[in-house]
């Protein structure tokens, strides 16, 4: 009677916290982003993985259950007893072939979830209505990223060098650092390096891109709240690499004008203060 | 008492099992440090192999807590950046070639021609070869702490190792390492290979060879596939950083994906080189405990063969952020998803062993059911790693640093903890302290978790691995004083086991050939065993050779005293 109500009180209490775990879960994905889930919230693609991570999650997180407590359970049971045999069983092939089949089915189950999930981490979506009207970005062929739908997108060049990174504006604006984008609009990156190996990573923003000398690369993100996304370099890049900051500054499509103009207005100033120390210092 | 009024007859049983040989005019054995330097002997070479690799162990380890004193707090200047990436090179290098490859390698040596009721090793001075190579590479690696260690990670990534970014030696001394101790491996695998194939005891066939002997036959296969690429990997970056050629060099159209994909054609082997003699001592150690033989031994040997297969076809998952085309991806992904597929297979079995046993639950089961638990998570999360959309916010965070630390930590130190508690007593005559034992297992499986499972959120709110600091203001400061407070209790319940180790070697009780009841030939020796290994090599008629001797000594000696009543009186 004693044990019997021990029992059910700590069955209770397990069930109690399963359910309180798993309803946390559910409830509160986006609270747990980065504890129990990727981070999320800047961009559609970003928010995918974690949605298709949140699936494998909780079938990962069943799976253990059952092994763990499978395991615990014949610990427990079959513990070295005074009188207790061994059953001397040297398998079971009907058995063996159901668990074959069962880890086979899950696996199947995972790549068509993680397959019909693609697309929509993948390919760029396209640019909302509030976006950067006519983003000039020169739209490419590509071999594994298709164009936004619509085509409207703004393509930026990223480039990775030790220990920062510089970004160049459809017209041959640059800057270092923070990457000023539009919001509402797709945003195509082309991700290159020019020393060693870098890898682009806004974790809010999906996934990360390595930037490899000698190739490019491409992902996509489209945000539509206002806000500073930050993210830093994710591949050893050498003594620098964990002060290799990036960061994403989004604004309003007017906003982003206005900036690239007085970007551009200071680059051409800072241009002929250096042509003009130049001819200064230049022996006659 | 009772043995010396037993009849002659029956004492003829146990003469026969152990013939007396005399050995007239024999040259005496070395003795002191030259007996060890001059050896061939398996048990001598492997023997040196455990504890090399024990004391590579823990200056890894050593390495490893530097690097979490770094990370306890934000913005923290412990050490500098140049210090970090030296360390975290020579803790991955260190680990990786220095422990659990020698680790699996003194074990193998010491236990597979016992194992097989073989003499020695097919080719004793090869074997002496082996371990020498793998030592001057380990010298030369850590001759480079005297001016400057390498800082390129143990993945020495082009262009950062090439000699415009890593002008200072330390990546040559790394590629003389690979070199040396991949000569080593390969010699050692050829070695285990003919040793395995040829010398095994009458009447074992290949349904009854040790599954500990099949994986590493298995290993060796691996290893002989896969290092010879690394070997052409790091020849080619030596002749790019001093002789002129340009094969990772982008600027002369070179390319840095190509070391990647040579890198991980041996990389990713190379994490089944390590893991698959820890399925092996795991399949060892659980039918001895459980009393039980293993469940579905067929099953375990093809799944061990389908894991070696599937390893060497799935490297590029190594690479899903490179600029690579989505069907690369996709095949590199439902690759490494099926691996899940035998691995699961194997934790099945494993479990299905212990069912309806009678477990004894001693220290080196602990360990190897602390290896089930938790190398099921690593493999739930190397699923979630294997899926490339997930995979690209996952990859070179701190959830990749978790995931191999439970595949590699929880995995194989766990496995290689079972076998030392297991054949410490053969290897030693001595038997090691149980409780000691239990107390280091959960000493290092609370500290393991604290450690790393922290490590997945770290990962998961973006903190990228190998960076020597990071700004406070979000949750990674909490987190990694977390894990650096786990890695001390990890580290404790290492140290409470090498001292019990080194203490048994004096004041353990003594084992006697057999303590634990176990089912393999080594047992059939004595402990330690002498230096030609059996007197007799014994018939063998199942996968279990030493239960049927022991059930053939009981049937042998009961009739004998049911004859003698007044003998038990």
């Amino acid at each position: 009677m004693g044990s019997q109500s021990n029992f059910s009180r700590c069955g209770a209490l397990a069930l109690a916290l399963t359910s309180a775990l798993v309803a946390g879960l559910l409830l509160s994905a986006n609270a747990l982003a980065g504890a129990v889930l990727p981070e999320s919230g800047g961009s559609p693609n970003a928010d995918k993985i974690s949605d298709l991570y949140e699936i494998v999650l909780y079938v990962g997180v069943v799976v253990f259950l059952v092994v763990a407590g499978a395991l615990i359970y014949t610990l427990v049971k079959f513990r070295a007893r005074n009188g207790a045999v061994a059953a001397q069983i040297r398998g079971n092939t009907r058995l063996e072939v159901g668990w074959t089949a069962g880890a086979a089915l899950i696996i199947v189950a995972l790549v068509v979830v993680t397959f019909i999930a693609l697309p929509s981490i993948e390919d760029p979506a396209a640019s909302g209505t509030g976006g950067l009207a006519k983003a000039n970005g020169n739209l490419y062929a590509v071999i594994n990223q298709p164009p936004p739908p619509g085509g409207q997108g703004l393509t930026i060049d990223v480039n990775g060098q030790q220990y920062i990174w510089r970004f160049t504006y459809p017209d041959r604006t640059f800057s270092y650092e923070t990457m000023v984008v539009p919001i509402d609009t797709t945003v195509i990156l082309k991700i290159r390096a020019q020393d060693v190996q870098h890898s682009w990573w806004i974790p809010k923003l999906g996934g990360k891109a390595d930037a490899v000398p000698g190739y490019t690369n491409e992902t996509w993100f489209k945000i539509s709240k206002t806000g500073v996304y930050e993210g830093q370099c994710a591949e050893l890049c050498g003594r620098g690499h964990a002060n290799m900051v990036a960061r994403v500054r989004a604004v309003t499509p007017e906003q982003y004008r206005s900036w690239l103009a007085s970007q551009k207005k200071e680059i051409a100033a800072s241009r002929r203060f250096a042509a003009s120390q130049r001819t200064a210092q230049t022996p006659k | 008492m009772s043995t010396t009024t037993l009849p002659p007859e029956t004492n003829t049983a146990v003469a026969i099992a152990r013939p007396q040989i005399t050995v007239s005019n024999a040259n005496p054995p070395r003795k002191g440090w030259t007996s060890w330097v001059t050896t061939t002997d398996h048990k001598k070479i492997g023997i040196m192999y455990m504890v090399f690799a024990f004391a590579f162990f823990i200056i890894g380890g050593v390495e490893a807590l530097l690097m979490r004193i770094q990370l306890g707090v934000p913005e923290n200047s412990f050490v500098d950046p140049q210090t970090y990436n030296g360390l975290l090179t020579m803790h991955g290098t260190t680990m990786v070639f220095l422990f659990v490859m020698p680790m699996m390698a003194g074990l193998a040596n010491y236990m597979v021609p016992l194992m097989i009721g073989a003499r020695d090793m097919a080719f004793p001075r090869l074997n002496a070869l082996s371990f020498w190579l793998l030592t001057m590479g380990a010298a030369v690696f850590y001759g480079s702490l005297l001016f400057s260690p390498p800082e390129a990670g143990w993945t020495s990534y082009a262009p950062l190792s090439n000699l415009a970014y890593s002008p200072t030696g330390g990546i040559d001394a790394w590629i003389f390492l690979i070199h040396l101790t991949g000569i080593a491996s390969i010699l050692g695998a050829i070695n285990f290979c003919a040793t395995i194939i040829n010398m095994r005891a009458p009447g074992m066939g290949w349904s009854r060879l040790p599954l500990f002997c099949w994986t590493i036959l298995i290993q060796s296969v691996l290893v002989i596939l896969a290092f010879p690429t690394i070997a052409a990997a790091v020849t080619l970056l030596l002749t790019d950083r001093h002789f002129g050629t340009n094969f990772f060099n982008p600027t002369a159209g070179g390319s840095p994906l190509l070391w990647q994909h040579l890198f991980w054609f041996f990389g990713h082997p190379e994490v089944y080189i390590m893991i698959l003699p820890a399925f092996g001592i795991i399949s060892e150690v659980l039918p001895v405990f459980a009393r039980k033989p293993i469940f579905g031994y067929k099953a375990i040997v093809a799944s061990a063969m389908a894991i070696a297969f599937l390893g060497l076809l799935v490297w590029a998952h190594h690479m899903f952020t490179t600029p690579t085309a989505t069907v690369i991806l996709a095949f590199f992904t439902i690759g490494s998803m099926l691996i899940a597929i035998p691995t699961g297979v194997k934790i099945f079995n494993w479990i299905a062993t212990l069912w309806r046993g009678s477990i004894v639950t001693s220290a080196a089961l602990h360990f190897a059911c602390g290896f089930l638990l938790l190398f099921v998570i690593g493999g739930i999360s190397g699923i979630m790693l294997a899926i490339f959309p997930i995979d690209w916010q996952l990859h070179d965070s701190y959830f990749v640093v978790a995931h191999f630390h439970y595949v590699l930590v929880a995995g194989a130190v766990n496995a290689i903890f079972a076998g030392i508690y297991y054949w410490f007593p053969k290897v030693t005559g001595r038997m090691m302290s149980e409780s000691m034992g239990k107390l280091s297992f959960w000493m290092t499986f609370i500290g393991f978790n604290v450690t790393f499972l922290v490590q997945h959120s770290l990962g998961l709110s973006g903190m990228p691995r190998r960076i020597y600091e990071y700004a406070s203001g979000n949750d990674w400061g909490t987190y990694n004083m977390i894990s650096t407070l786990g890695s001390f209790l990890l580290a404790a319940g290492v140290i409470l086991t090498a001292y019990n180790a080194v203490r048994s070697l004096r004041k353990g009780p003594l084992a006697g050939p057999d303590p634990w009841k176990a089912n393999t030939l080594e047992w059939f020796t004595s402990s330690p065993p002498p230096p030609h290994n059996f007197d007799v090599v014994p018939r063998v008629r199942s996968v279990e050779p030493m239960k049927d001797i022991r059930r053939q000594v009981e049937r042998a000696s009961q009739p004998a005293a049911s004859d003698h009543p007044s003998v038990s009186a």
